[in-house]
Formats: C-alpha cells, sequence, structure tokens
C-alpha cells in the first residue's frame, strides 16, 4: 500500500483510459481517436486525486488552472461547476485538454505518478469542456463595466485568443486581426481533425465573440494595414503572429512535385479541407508512398494524415532514436498503433525525382548516437558509406518552423533577435515598442499551446495594468 | 462578401474582367501587387493580380483566363455576386524608378498585370515602349488602355491577324537593336514567353524584372508552396516576390511545379462542366 494512500481500506483505483476508435478503422478517417471520458468514466478517474494540501500538479500549469478544485467538483458530480472553475484560468480547456503535453507539465508533477499512473488531468479537463460545450446552459461569465479602451491583438492562435478572451471579460473593447479565412492559427491550419475537430477550435472562437470580440479575417496586418496605423487606432497592439516560416531541409530535389512543408501538407489537408477534394476544390498529392521527416507533433500530425489520405506506407525518418523524439506521448503511441513506420537514425540527403519533375524516393545515410549536444540530447553523427534509398512518392518536411518576417520587418521600432524572433519582457510581454506587446511562438519559437497561452495571460495583464495606469 | 460591380468578358470569353468593392485594399494596393481570393467556403485560395484601382469609389479590377474550376466557377460570378474573401494587397510593389528608357513586353493576361506598372513607370518619368502580343487579333485584350500608358505601342499576334506577324521576343529583339539606351525590360506573361524574353535581354545586357505566377495557397509565406529558384537561391514568390530579377530565375523549375496538380485539376474541372453545362453562368 502506497504512504500517499491514507484511507485503509479503499480499492485502488486504476487509471481510466478514454474509449477510442481502433486503429485499423480511424486509420482511414479524419474522425477524432478518442471519444472521452463517459460522466461515470470521469468521476471515477477524479475520484483517485489525492486532493493535495499543495498541489504539485498545478506548479506545472502554465496558466494556473486550480486543478484539484476542478477535479473534485467532478467527482462531486458538478460538471458545470468543474469548468467555471477551469474558465477562471484558461479560456481553452477543450483544446488544452487535447493538445498539451501533461507528461511534462500537469501529470509529470502529480505526486501519484511516483509510484503509479498520475491522475489523468488533460483527460478530465476535456471531459469538463465537453460537458459544458455539449449540455451546458452557455452563460457568459460576467464582464466589467466598459473602459473604453481599444487593443487589437494580430493573430488568432492560442496567445491571441486569451489575450482577447482576458482584455474583454476586463472591459476593454477588442478586435482580432487573422490573415487566414478562418480564426485559430495553427489550431485550425495545423493540428488535424482527427486530433482536435475544428468545430471545437470555432466554438471557442465563437464563445469569444459572444463575449463582444470582433474577429477581422483575411486581413493580414503589414499588408493590409502597418503595426503603425493599428496604433494611430487602438490604444495597445498585441501580436501573436506565431513562428508561421517553413524551414526545408536545403538539400538537393525540394521543387520535385510532392514535396511538401509540413504548413503546407497541413494546410491543404486541415484549412482547405483537400481530403475531401473533389468536393472540396484545393488538392494535395495523395502519396501511396509517404515519408515525413522530423520527429515532433508537426511530423506525427503530418504521418497520420498520410495514412488518412490512403498512403500504404507512412515513414518517419528521424536523425535521432525513439527516445529523443519530442512529440507528445500519446501521439507517438498511436502513429505507433495506427501503422506508422519509424526509421530512426537516419538523415536525408538528397531527393530523387523522374524526368516529369514527380518525386521517386530519397536517399539518405545512417547515423549513430555521440556525445551530448547543447540540448543534452546525444548528437546524430553520420556513418561513412551508410547511403540507402527509399522509394517514396510524398515527402513532408517537418523539421521546425522559424519565425516569419512579413510582420516583424516592417514594423519599425521592435528589436528582434538574432534568429528574427521579437524580443520581449518574459515577465509582461512588453517589446521595446511603445504600446506594442507580443507572446507565442513568435517570441520563443515554436513551442507548445499552453505555453503561448501563459504568454498571452502575462502580456493581458501588462496591458490592462497599462490601460489603467499607463506605461 | 466583395461585390462585384462591373463585369465584362474578353478575348471571346475566355478572360474575364471583374471591378469589386474593396475599398481598404484599393485605397493601400500598389503597381505589381495581388490579392487572394476565394469564390465559397469550398473554394481554393486564387491569387491574381491587381490590375487597376479606383480608390475614390473604392474598387479593385481584377483580370483573369478561365483555366480550370475554380476560374470557371469564378466566371460564374455576376454583378451583384461576389467573392467570399479577398485578401490583400500582398507581394512587394514594383520598385519604380526612373531609368531613361523602358521596354514593357506582356502577353496573354499578362498585358493585364503590367498595364498598372507600365503606368507607373511612365508616371515616374521613364519613355515606355510596350509591346504586347496574343496567339491572334481575338485574344488580344487591354490594347487601348495599354496605348494610354505607352510612348510607343507594338503589337504582334502569332498568326498575323493583327499588328506584327511573329512572338514578343522577335519584336523585343528589333526594340533592343534600335534602341541601345534601353535600361530596363519587364516581361511578364506564360512562362516560356518570360524565360525567352529573359534569354534575349541578357544577350542586350538589360536588367529585366518577370512576375511570377506558382501556386500559392496562403500567401504569408507560411506555407512554402510557391518557392521558386531565384539565383541558385530558394524564394517565396508570395512575400519576396512575386517580381524578381528575370535573369536569376529558373524558369525550368517554375514550369515544372506549376504542373504539379495537373490531373487533379483536370478531375476537378471535368466535374464542374458535367454539372453545369457548356458556358453556363447558374451560380451554385
Ligand atoms: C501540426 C502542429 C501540431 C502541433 N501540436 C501541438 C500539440 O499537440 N500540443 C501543443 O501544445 N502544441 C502543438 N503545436 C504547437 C502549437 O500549436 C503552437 O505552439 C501554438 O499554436 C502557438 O500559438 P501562437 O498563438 O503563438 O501562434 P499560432 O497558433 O501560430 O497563430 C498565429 C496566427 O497569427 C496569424 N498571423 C500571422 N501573421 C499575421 C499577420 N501579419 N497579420 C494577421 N495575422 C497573422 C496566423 O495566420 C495564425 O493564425 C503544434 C504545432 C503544429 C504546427
Ligand atoms: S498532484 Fe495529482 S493527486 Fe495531487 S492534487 Fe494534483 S492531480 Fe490530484
Ligand atoms: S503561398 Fe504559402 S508561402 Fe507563399
Amino acid at each position: 500500500m502506497s504512504e500517499e494512500v491514507k484511507a485503509p481500506k479503499k480499492e485502488k483505483i486504476p487509471r481510466q483510459q478514454m474509449p477510442e476508435q481502433l486503429p485499423e478503422v480511424r486509420r482511414r478517417n479524419f474522425d477524432e481517436v478518442p471519444f472521452g471520458y463517459t460522466p461515470e468514466l470521469a468521476r471515477k478517474e477524479a475520484e483517485r486525486c489525492l486532493q493535495c494540501k499543495d498541489p504539485r500538479c498545478r506548479q506545472g500549469c502554465p496558466v494556473e488552472v486550480e486543478i484539484p478544485a476542478f477535479i473534485r467538483l467532478i467527482k462531486e458530480g458538478d460538471f458545470e461547476g468543474a469548468i467555471r472553475k477551469i474558465w477562471e484560468k484558461n479560456a481553452l480547456p477543450a483544446v488544452c485538454g487535447r493538445v498539451c503535453p501533461q507528461e511534462n507539465q500537469c501529470e509529470g508533477l502529480c505526486v501519484l505518478g511516483k509510484k503509479d499512473q498520475p491522475v489523468a488531468i488533460g483527460n478530465l479537463e476535456r471531459f469538463a469542456a465537453d460537458y459544458q460545450r455539449l449540455h451546458g446552459r452557455s452563460i457568459l461569465p460576467p464582464k466589467a463595466p466598459p473602459t473604453g479602451k481599444k487593443v487589437a491583438v494580430v493573430g488568432s492562435g492560442p496567445s491571441g485568443l486569451t489575450v482577447a478572451g482576458d482584455l474583454i471579460l476586463k472591459g476593454h473593447e477588442v478586435t482580432i486581426f487573422e490573415a487566414l479565412h478562418a480564426p485559430g492559427g495553427v489550431l485550425v491550419y495545423g493540428i488535424p481533425e482527427f486530433r482536435l475537430p475544428k468545430e471545437i477550435v470555432f466554438s471557442e472562437c465563437n464563445y469569444l465573440e459572444r463575449l463582444g470580440v470582433k474577429i477581422e479575417l483575411s486581413t493580414v496586418i503589414a499588408r493590409s494595414e502597418t503595426v503603425d496605423e493599428l496604433l494611430a487606432r487602438f490604444d495597445a497592439v498585441y501580436l501573436g503572429v506565431g513562428a508561421g516560416l517553413p524551414i526545408f531541409l536545403k538539400i538537393p530535389g525540394e521543387h520535385f512535385i510532392g514535396v511538401y512543408s509540413a504548413n503546407e501538407y497541413l494546410t491543404r489537408s486541415n484549412l482547405m479541407k483537400a481530403y475531401d477534394f473533389p468536393q472540396y476544390d484545393t488538392p494535395v498529392v495523395r502519396g501511396k508512398k509517404v515519408a515525413i521527416f522530423g520527429g515532433g507533433n508537426v511530423a506525427m500530425d503530418s504521418a497520420r494524415t498520410a495514412l488518412r489520405l490512403g498512403a500504404e506506407h507512412s515513414y518517419i525518418i528521424y536523425r535521432r532514436s525513439r527516445a529523443e523524439l519530442p512529440a507528445r506521448a500519446a501521439e507517438i503511441h498511436h502513429a505507433e498503433e495506427e501503422g506508422v513506420e519509424f526509421m530512426f537514425l537516419s538523415n536525408p540527403l538528397r531527393f530523387l525525382g523522374n524526368k516529369d519533375g514527380f518525386l521517386t524516393g530519397v536517399e539518405c545515410l545512417r547515423m549513430e548516437l555521440g556525445e551530448p549536444d547543447a540540448s543534452g540530447r546525444r548528437r546524430p553523427v553520420p556513418i561513412p558509406g551508410s547511403e540507402f534509398q527509399v522509394e517514396i512518392d510524398t515527402a513532408v518536411i517537418a523539421i521546425g518552423a522559424g519565425a516569419n518576417p512579413l510582420l516583424t520587418r516592417s514594423t519599425p521600432g521592435l528589436a528582434l533577435n538574432k534568429r528574427g524572433y521579437i524580443v520581449a519582457d518574459p515577465k509582461t510581454g512588453k517589446t521595446m515598442k511603445p504600446r506594442v506587446w507580443a507572446g507565442g511562438d513568435i517570441v520563443t519559437g515554436a513551442a507548445t499551446v499552453i505555453l503561448a497561452m501563459g504568454a498571452g495571460r502575462q502580456a493581458s495583464n501588462s496591458i490592462h495594468d497599462y490601460l489603467t495606469f499607463g506605461w | 462578401m466583395f461585390e462585384i460591380v462591373e463585369r465584362s468578358e474578353m478575348a471571346q470569353g475566355t478572360i474575364i474582367s471583374n471591378w469589386l468593392r474593396a475599398p481598404k485594399i484599393a485605397k493601400k494596393a500598389l503597381p505589381g501587387q495581388f490579392v487572394i481570393l476565394r469564390a465559397n467556403e469550398k473554394g481554393e485560395r486564387i491569387p491574381l493580380t491587381v490590375a487597376d484601382t479606383d480608390p475614390e469609389r473604392g474598387l479593385i479590377n481584377i483580370i483573369y483566363m478561365v483555366v480550370g474550376k475554380s476560374t470557371a466557377l469564378f466566371k460564374t460570378l455576376q454583378v451583384g455576386q461576389g467573392y467570399m474573401d479577398v485578401i490583400g494587397p500582398l507581394g512587394q510593389p514594383t520598385h519604380l524608378e526612373k531609368v531613361g528608357k523602358v521596354v514593357c513586353v506582356g502577353g496573354g493576361t499578362g498585358i493585364a498585370v503590367m498595364h498598372p506598372i507600365a503606368r507607373g513607370l511612365r508616371q515616374v518619368g521613364n519613355h515606355v515602349i510596350t509591346i504586347i502580343g496574343a496567339r491572334s487579333k481575338d485574344l488580344l485584350i487591354l490594347e487601348d488602355k495599354m496605348r494610354a500608358v505607352s510612348d510607343e505601342l507594338l503589337i504582334c499576334t502569332d498568326d498575323g491577324t493583327y499588328g506584327h506577324k511573329g512572338f514578343v521576343t522577335d519584336m523585343l529583339k528589333k526594340v533592343l537593336t534600335e534602341n541601345k539606351d534601353v535600361g530596363l525590360a519587364v516581361c511578364i506573361g506564360p512562362v516560356p514567353m518570360m524565360k525567352f524574353c529573359c534569354l534575349m535581354t541578357k544577350e542586350f545586357n538589360v536588367k529585366t524584372l518577370v512576375s511570377l505566377n506558382p501556386i500559392m495557397v496562403d500567401g504569408t509565406g507560411m506555407c512554402g508552396c510557391c518557392r521558386v529558384r531565384v539565383g541558385g537561391e530558394m524564394k517565396f514568390a508570395c512575400v519576396d516576390g512575386p517580381e524578381f530579377d528575370g535573369h536569376a530565375v529558373d524558369f525550368d523549375e517554375l514550369t515544372l511545379r506549376l504542373r504539379s496538380y495537373l490531373a487533379q485539376e483536370k478531375l476537378s474541372y471535368d466535374q464542374f462542366k458535367a454539372a453545369h453545362g457548356h458556358n453556363c453562368a447558374c451560380h451554385t
């Protein structure tokens, strides 16, 4: 019997799994993989929580959700109370419950995890949000009286949405400007439907609109209007434009037909719904043998999308070994179950194509792990003479994103670091340009939804202070 | 919705001109820039050059050739109807500077792209010689508009039904031979035309601008679909272009990449034609 569990006879409840679509079925459809907890399963899982006095889990949450408090409400069957508790700190729980890397955050710190499996905090958060969306009374939280101050938010990704949600409740007028034709940032163009249904993202955005946030779509700040023009119309401007610059491998043959950046592959499939071509007008190459380069969430999403688009083989070609894969544990697990084939310790050298310009293969080199590098992970070193070729007709490059220079370069007064990201105070999000704040991937480099939201939270506090007391 | 307020057909109905109500874009757009349009919820994002603007009335002009499903769908849109999204202005505007004598070469719908650029180049004080061409007389567009912004206008048709018989490249050679003082050439049209114009201007050592039309998705530098090779480097046409130094562009690679979806495009267009019949103007 573990020390933490005091009640002597209490039967130990195992961590509750969410029911999900079978791998053989789901690998060919775009429906969401897990079905989510039933109320019974949720209450059972909630019972596992020890209600720690000094909860470790909360320290791992960048927006400081009152984790044990909402779990207790679920246990008691007060699902509406649970979601209200979460909303106090997190405006996008249905999203976070699905995509946060809980194993490195709240769940990674949960005391139960020392001897057993941690409480499934993410699944419970997701349950509370879904229950409210499907059965809730959709009452809006109270709003502070109007202050007459106006804030422009550039970008509708998780960081921009957080800033908008916070400031509208504090009585300010908020307008979001989004370059694409749908709001949500990576949540809508990057993360696939089977992992985060778009209906959920739209419902979260719709919630903000009901609170009074204006969303102007198809507006590219820097082109449609500049940041300085926004500053003339608004009291404060928040830049949450994301990383949004695809990085290519810079190897020969990247122009062949069938070679995509992950951004393009996923945007075509998700935002433009190319998986439903020709019902939708945007096409995508439906490869039979697809190779994805990279090992993060973006790579897993691309590999699983390829299967759903009809691939017979979907390979992940990664320079390091399985232990170094940066993706969420759940994504790696799901990818393996669905039949994604991993080629570890392999590095692409060049793409091969036919005379009509279509991709036919890739040549790679085998690697072995050497000394640890700056990131603490063992550096892959090439094994001379170990070249090998893989026959493929589609390649998706998912080795990371950089800072998109479109807005930053055309905004005088913003300080950028040498990689092109905006320099902002880590506590407040203030940039070097007066009345301009920034946060999310455009400050940190490609990171996570919850870190982008955490940055949005800090900036919204700072913006509110400025609007109330001055710079 | 971005409403169509004026609509006309040119080149025997193969090229369509729309004036749209888009006041913010009308105020901002400069020569060389483009917009991305989407007809409806299921539509593709299609880039088209801003061919003209009327900032006072808040209108922009787009001119496109019907080449596939999306442009065929655009063609069905009548005055009073419109596009769901129009995003822009996008891309770098043309760098307009006085160099003295300029030759502007436009082919097909490239003439529409050329018009604001030629006008801009003339406004800053250049002597503008314009060469426009089409396969035959019926397919030539914007003759009057181009005449109004040029000091000299030369017309070519492949079949000799109008103006000089022959390709614009032949005429370009003649102009460059006769005018040793040409400081800049701007060539816009089908890829092969631009490629051969650039080979020609290279012989005469005349700096040349071209405007590229790769396939695009977002138009903000996010996806890399529009990548082109210029001077051996990867550039994104939507943000670094669409204009580039014609002598550095890898036209063969561009030609290849433009064929990425030929099979899918055909499928989509055939289905559309089957559903809409020939030349039907009904709206779904
Ligand atoms: C495929 C994929 C899967 C991922 N999976 C996970 C995951 O499972 N868990 C996780 O935590 N994180 C994941 N991430 C990372 C996470 O999505 C990002 O860290 C997060 O979205 C960053 O939020 P953001 O608000 O900074 O920017 P973004 O979400 O990138 O949003 C920026 C928005 O700004 C808009 N914009 C850009 N420039 C302009 C402009 N000039 N004018 C107007 N609008 C502009 C963009 O169109 C975009 O909509 C994933 C990322 C990708 C690409
Ligand atoms: S650390 Fe684990 S057991 Fe303790 S409160 Fe948080 S979720 Fe419950
Ligand atoms: S169209 Fe996506 S980067 Fe240019």
